[in-house]
């Protein structure tokens, strides 16, 4: 008990600390003068946010002896710890202004949901993975692509927030930060490989096993992963073409999002069916 | 003056005082000022002085050390320039200490300039005080005030929004096209139209970066020769369709009572273009781009309504800023000016 306390105490000081990120972005972005050590002040609340998390979750896994994905609660969390993740790389590396602001917003509302909704965290699967590290791999790889997918989504709100703006002729207030279209374009293309690239290999590994006992995956799991698979595959291809770009690209990157977010429920409690429930309290 | 106590002094006109008549009579070119500076150092009562003279000030701050030194200076002036007595006591200003410092402060934060918030003054500032330093004129007053007139300065512009915002037609479209583009150094530049509007904003989007400009008219001599000015390409109107496939940002400013860039053209050329916005800058009137091309996915279309309105508005930000600035520079003024009255009293 006193265990599960502490990795839900660092869970909570990890998604404040986000949220605090968050409203210092927007504060000072609404003052119109952000002040010149902004970006450090955000990152520090950040890294400060996402090590807590990860403690919070290192401790959860010892508790459970393996990767913390065993229920709603955990995954989201870890959803929330990956899309972090792929903004520290994409944030340092392209500078992109306001997508840490973004990502603090997105990271410390699914922090806190899942903080805040008890049922999601009442239950858990027991030996989920079945000691296989390679299927722990898969879904390490899997839920971290949804991460990825998350932060495209950002950035793909970004871009229609970008595009309305100068459409409108609305060009204060946070507009006035976004980055151009052009780069915000180029971001969620290369979000959008990345995540299918990682899913990819995720699916493989994953497949490289269900062949040998295909009973050990229900057809709706197999159904929704290779659906949300195939959707940002295609939409990657169209992309590719460009078949499908811009505004269009960064709704339909928007919208397939929140239907993969909305799928990792019927996808946990589909595999939960077959696997002995622990209560935790 | 009354007393004899050295007094830090500014004797000036500006655009905010003078018409313009009296100011071209004010203005000090080289041999002017020249002489001015050399009845200045002759003059017993001046210890320090600096001047500075742009397009819409002429302003001379020193410090004096006798009660009748400032009506010296003000015959010296008016015995340069040509200007009356009584023209420079209508059009002129004096200020002493203090509210010397303030006016300094003011006038190289921008907040004193004609456009409020542009930055070229801070230059002139700086290169009025480099001057007088290196001509020895200034001494321990007036370089511990020009010091501290630079740090006020960057203080407003870094930290308030004086500076917020383009506030000509030609600088609002680059930076428009900086939230489209981002980095303009690969944009390909299309003018339509040899006018003069249209290759002031092509020469500002180069400044920017832009590297490659074709200019695009009817008759393909003007076409050439105002590629000419920009050291870019010249290309006949009858292109136009392939033009507008390549181009990145389009600035049309030609004389043609009908829409040079209708909505079809531009959905033609979009088509051709993968994934790349078009940026479509309207100079004309009547204007050259038809408004339902806006309604076309990742084209963006801004006429001069359009771009005269954004430069309002970062004007009228600029100047709802000022007395935010005043504030901050009033007390850094309150705080300078102890630290410039012991020096002023300093015996030497």
């Amino acid at each position: 008990m006193s265990t599960l306390l502490t990795d839900r105490a660092l869970l909570w000081l990890g998604a404040l600390l986000y949220l605090a990120g968050f409203l210092t972005g927007l504060v000072e972005l609404l003052r119109r003068q952000p002040r010149a050590g902004l970006r450090t002040i955000l990152n520090t609340l950040l890294i400060g946010g996402w090590g807590f998390q990860m403690a919070g979750l290192y401790v959860r896994g010892m508790a459970v002896g393996g990767c913390p994905l065993g229920n709603t609660f955990e995954i989201v969390q870890f959803v929330a710890w990956s899309a972090m993740l792929v903004y520290f790389f994409v944030g340092t590396t392209l500078h992109v202004t306001l997508l840490g602001l973004f990502t603090a917003g997105y990271a410390a509302t699914l922090a806190l949901v899942s903080l805040l909704v008890p049922q999601w965290d009442l239950t858990r699967g027991l030996k989920l993975f079945g000691n296989n590290p390679w299927i722990e791999l898969h879904a390490a790889l899997a839920v971290f692509s949804y991460g990825v997918f998350g932060l495209l989504a950002m950035t793909s709100l970004m871009h229609l927030l970008q595009s309305w703006s100068l459409k409108h002729k609305r060009l204060n207030g946070l507009f006035w930060f976004l980055p151009s279209v052009v780069q915000l374009d180029q971001i969620n293309y290369r979000t959008l490989v990345l995540g299918v690239a990682l899913l990819s290999i995720s699916l493989g590994v994953g497949a490289s096993w269900w062949v040998r006992d295909t009973a050990s995956v229900d057809v709706p799991k197999l159904a929704v992963t290779i659906g949300v698979w195939g959707a940002y595959l295609l939409v990657g291809l169209l992309r590719w073409r460009a078949r499908l770009v811009a505004v269009r690209f960064a709704w339909v990157c928007l919208v397939l999002f929140l239907i993969a977010l909305l799928s990792l429920g019927p996808v946990n409690s589909s595999r939960h069916h077959q696997i002995p429930l622990l209560h935790q309290r | 003056m009354e007393s004899s106590t050295p007094v830090l002094f500014l004797l000036g006109a500006s655009h905010r005082t003078a018409s313009l008549v009296v100011r071209e009579k004010l203005s000090l070119d080289a041999t002017r000022a020249a002489a001015l500076a050399a009845k200045l150092r002759a003059m017993p009562g001046v210890k320090e002085f600096t001047l500075l003279n742009t397009c819409n000030r002429v302003e001379l701050y020193g410090v004096a050390h006798t009660p009748d030194t400032l009506a010296a200076l003000h015959a010296a002036l008016c015995e340069t320039t040509g200007c009356t007595p009584e023209e420079l006591n209508g059009a002129g200003f004096t200020r002493h200490n203090h509210e010397a410092i303030a006016h300094l402060f003011s006038v190289a934060s921008g907040l004193d300039s004609q456009i409020v918030g542009e930055t070229e003054i801070l230059g002139q500032v700086k290169q009025a005080y480099d001057a007088a330093l290196a001509a020895h004129w200034t001494g321990p007053v007036l370089n511990r005030v020009f010091q501290k007139t630079f740090q006020a300065a960057k203080h407003i512009r870094t930290h308030t929004g004086i500076g917020a915002g383009q506030i000509s037609i030609a600088t609002v479209a680059v930076d428009l096209a900086g939230r489209i583009f981002g980095e303009l150094t690969t944009t390909q530049v299309l003018v339509v139209g040899s006018g003069d509007i249209g290759l002031k904003t092509a020469q500002a989007f180069q400044s920017r970066g832009a590297t490659s400009i074709t200019v695009a008219s009817r008759t393909l001599s003007n076409a050439e020769a105002a590629a000419a000015q920009t050291g870019g390409w010249a290309a006949s109107l009858a292109e136009l369709p392939e033009l507008l496939a390549a181009a990145d940002i389009v600035a049309s400013s030609t004389s043609a009572p009908d829409f040079v860039l209708t909505k079809e053209l531009v959905a033609a050329a979009m088509k051709r273009r993968a994934a790349r916005p078009l940026f479509l800058v309207d100079l004309a009137l009547p204007r050259d781009v038809d408004p339902a091309a806006a309604e076309l996915a990742n084209v963006f279309v801004y006429n001069l309504d359009d771009l005269a309105k954004i430069a309002e508005a970062n004007l009228a930000q600029r100047e709802a800023e000022v007395a935010r600035c005043r504030a901050i520079l009033a007390e850094r003024t309150a705080a300078l000016w102890p630290q410039v009255a012991q020096s002023l009293n300093r015996p030497g």
